[in-house]
């Protein structure tokens, strides 16, 4: 017998011969909340990302003022080139290594849904989002996220979401509670969360 | 009722972290004369009480996503066979191979292959419960292979050759003077000038484990929620070590426990709200990553995943006690249990503390193996009200004080007291000598050997100056 006949045949016995019951799984609870964007700045602020409302336009000029002049910027290859000021040096990924991902300042990504409740944006991959390793090792990751992208609960994200898309939700910076159980900012992620919230 | 399989193994021993090498009364004595670690547990579990109650209180729909997440978890056990062949058949589609291990021995020689296949002599770690139950790091060790926990809190006990107290925060019995300590003893390259702030600690990890991260092919996690539907698999983490362990390296090696997997996609809306606010007291964790399989040019390259019993099937096999399966490791029962918050986690033995390592240990073991656990409460409910999937933990505890095994004396006293009751004018009798023992002095010193050992642990009450029986007759 194999480990697989085994373990099947053991939770098979286990369980009897009778047929499964039924277990009707009662789907009540929220699932059609109205999208709020006060509250999603709200929860993102509270969890230390730092939140920009601007015109879509203003993307550019919004990066220039948060990130230091010259510096070296990760950008997956199909983010708008629009939004990336002259004074940063952009570095598109065309399959870099990770030592000259982890040695960039910053990260620029757009994101596929965020999520008003709990102050989440969730990249999956996308051209404008690029590999996961993009938003993971710079220091600074700056997120895009256009209003419409907005859903008011976790229920609504999940339905627009792609399962088979690897997929990362971010809530904040990275963040550790081990210490005392008191949540502090800024672990292996990075320390520092801006989301440019477009109209 | 409960029905008992011959061939339906327990969780084997030598292996792994299930048992602990004394019974909780004397571990949890010698906890109790410990007043730092009282005061550190006090603060934390106080803490994070605090925290998980005010985001829980947003939530209006919270007791609905309760009984939701119940009702799917009980779903899953009833069905969980075809739910496995499933998921099997999900990941195997999308690029994942898929193992199974029928107990601890099993899943480590697995993962202990798989690695060596890399040709790695290290492995750097996600957090896992699973891992820790089967003692894949002394099994790592012994085939020459290092591994790194890369969790904070796991990084703490492993600097510090400690065991695990908790169950979401492992070092949750070490205040930040102590972690202080343990970096400037055993942390290679660490700056002598660290001070005890949660920042710098939490900066000198990331300056410690960076390197490792990006130059270690392979890694080992576990899974929070596997999506038989879709073969997904999801990590929560809040760290972000979680990501670069599932991202960075070419091959990803998960082990998860049968009972993690949810029937559809959509389950996932209900426990993606319920684990964080019960868990670490947030809406949301810092991160949640989702993979299926293999996703080409973005991330590992090779995914396997070890399915493990390691005594699962013969929890199944207790309807009553198969609850305990539900379980999604939050640690809410830890953080309210007034037994947990005194004695801490060590008392426990298992890598499962609290009230539901006190349901699920002894039953991964067999009760004999952990036969004082269920024994470690007061049964005061609270665990109960905090479960995000609403498991009865008190139901449980008295269900497995049934099964373990009870001293002859008990049976005989109990037997000895059904008889009496039986017999009004024997029972009128028996009262009256209880009033005689009022006379005699015995009030508060508990009854005489071989009785003693039940009024060892609690006080016997005082027999009435008038009994009802007397009342009524003289009313």
């Amino acid at each position: 017998m194999t480990a697989r006949e085994t373990v099947l045949a053991r939770l098979r016995a286990a369980l009897g011969p009778a047929a499964p019951a039924l277990t009707e799984v009662p789907r009540d609870y929220r699932r059609d909340g109205v999208v709020d964007i006060e509250r999603l700045v709200d929860r993102l602020t509270d969890y230390r990302a730092q939140v920009h409302r601007v015109a879509a336009t203003a993307v550019a000029d919004t990066i220039a003022g948060i990130l230091p002049a010259a510096a070296i910027v990760v950008v997956p290859p199909g983010l708008p080139s629009a939004w990336l000021p002259s004074t940063v040096t952009v570095l598109p990924d065309d399959d870099l290594d990770n030592a000259r991902i982890a040695a960039a300042a910053a990260v620029v990504t757009a994101a596929a849904v965020a999520i008003a409740d709990t102050g989440t944006v969730v990249l999956d991959g996308s051209p404008d989002q690029g590999r996961r390793v993009l938003s993971l090792l710079p220091d600074r990751h700056v997120c895009v996220v256009r209003t419409a992208q907005v859903v008011a609960d976790v229920p609504q994200a999940l339905a627009r979401l792609t399962p088979h898309r690897p997929l990362t939700w971010i809530s904040g910076p990275s963040a550790t509670s081990d210490i005392e159980l008191d949540r502090v900012e800024g672990v292996h992620g990075p320390r520092t969360l801006h989301v440019i919230l477009l109209p | 009722m409960t029905r008992t399989f011959l061939g339906m193994p327990t969780a084997p021993t030598g292996v792994g972290h299930l048992r602990g090498a004394e019974p909780f009364p004397v571990a949890a004595r010698r906890a109790l004369a410990d007043a730092q670690l009282r005061r550190n547990l006090g603060h934390a579990t106080a803490t994070i009480r605090a925290k998980s109650a005010a985001v829980i209180d947003e939530v209006p729909d919270w007791e609905r996503l309760r009984a939701a997440g119940s009702a799917i978890k009980t779903d899953v056990m009833a069905r969980l066979p075809e739910l496995l062949e499933q998921l099997e058949q999900r990941v195997t589609q999308a690029g994942g191979v898929v193992h199974w291990a029928a107990d601890a021995h099993e899943a480590n020689a697995i993962v202990v292959d798989l690695v060596r296949d890399t040709g790695s002599d290290r492995v750097i770690k996600v957090k896992s419960m699973a891992t820790q139950e089967i003692g894949l790091n002394e099994a790592l060790e012994a085939a020459g292979i290092a591994p790194v926990e890369t969790d904070l809190a796991e990084l703490i006990v492993q600097l510090g050759d400690d065991r695990p107290s908790h169950i979401l925060v492992p070092a949750i019995h070490r205040n930040r003077a102590e972690i202080r300590q343990i970096f400037l003893r055993a942390m290679p390259g660490v700056d002598p000038a660290l001070t005890d702030e949660p920042a710098d600690l939490a900066a000198a990890a990331r300056r410690f484990l960076r390197q490792t991260f990006l130059s270690t092919p392979v890694a080992v996690s576990g899974a929070n929620f596997a999506v038989a539907e879709t073969g997904t698999l999801a990590v929560v983490e809040s760290e972000g070590n979680g990501r670069m362990c599932l991202t960075l390296p070419r091959t990803l090696i998960t082990v998860m426990g049968v009972e993690k997997v949810v029937p559809t996609w959509r389950d996932l809306e209900v426990f993606l709200q319920l684990l964080p606010r019960a868990s670490t007291g947030e809406r949301m964790n810092p991160y949640t990553s989702m993979w299926t399989g293999v996703t080409p040019g973005d991330g590992p390259q090779a995914f396997h995943l070890v399915l493990l019993d390691n005594g699962r099937s013969a929890v199944l096999a207790d309807e009553v006690g198969r609850q305990a399966l539900h379980c999604i490791r939050c640690s809410a029962c830890l953080n309210v249990c007034p037994v947990y918050e005194r004695t801490g986690g060590h008392a426990y033995g298992s890598v499962y503390p609290g009230p539901i390592g006190a349901v699920l240990s002894p039953q991964l073991t067999g009760v004999a193996d952990n036969a004082s656990l269920p024994y470690a409460s007061s049964l005061c409910g609270a665990c109960y009200d905090a479960c995000p999937v609403k498991i009865n933990i008190p139901e449980l505890l008295v269900h497995l004080r049934d099964r373990a095994p009870h001293p002859h004396a008990e049976s005989a006293v109990m037997a000895a007291a059904a008889y009496a009751m039986d017999r009004p004018a024997l029972f009128a009798a028996a009262q009256r000598a209880t009033r005689l023992s009022r006379l005699a002095g015995r009030r508060g010193r508990g009854l005489p050997p071989p009785l003693s050992g039940w009024t060892d642990g609690r006080d016997l009450s005082d027999p009435p100056p008038q009994t009802f029986r007397d009342w009524w007759a003289n009313r």
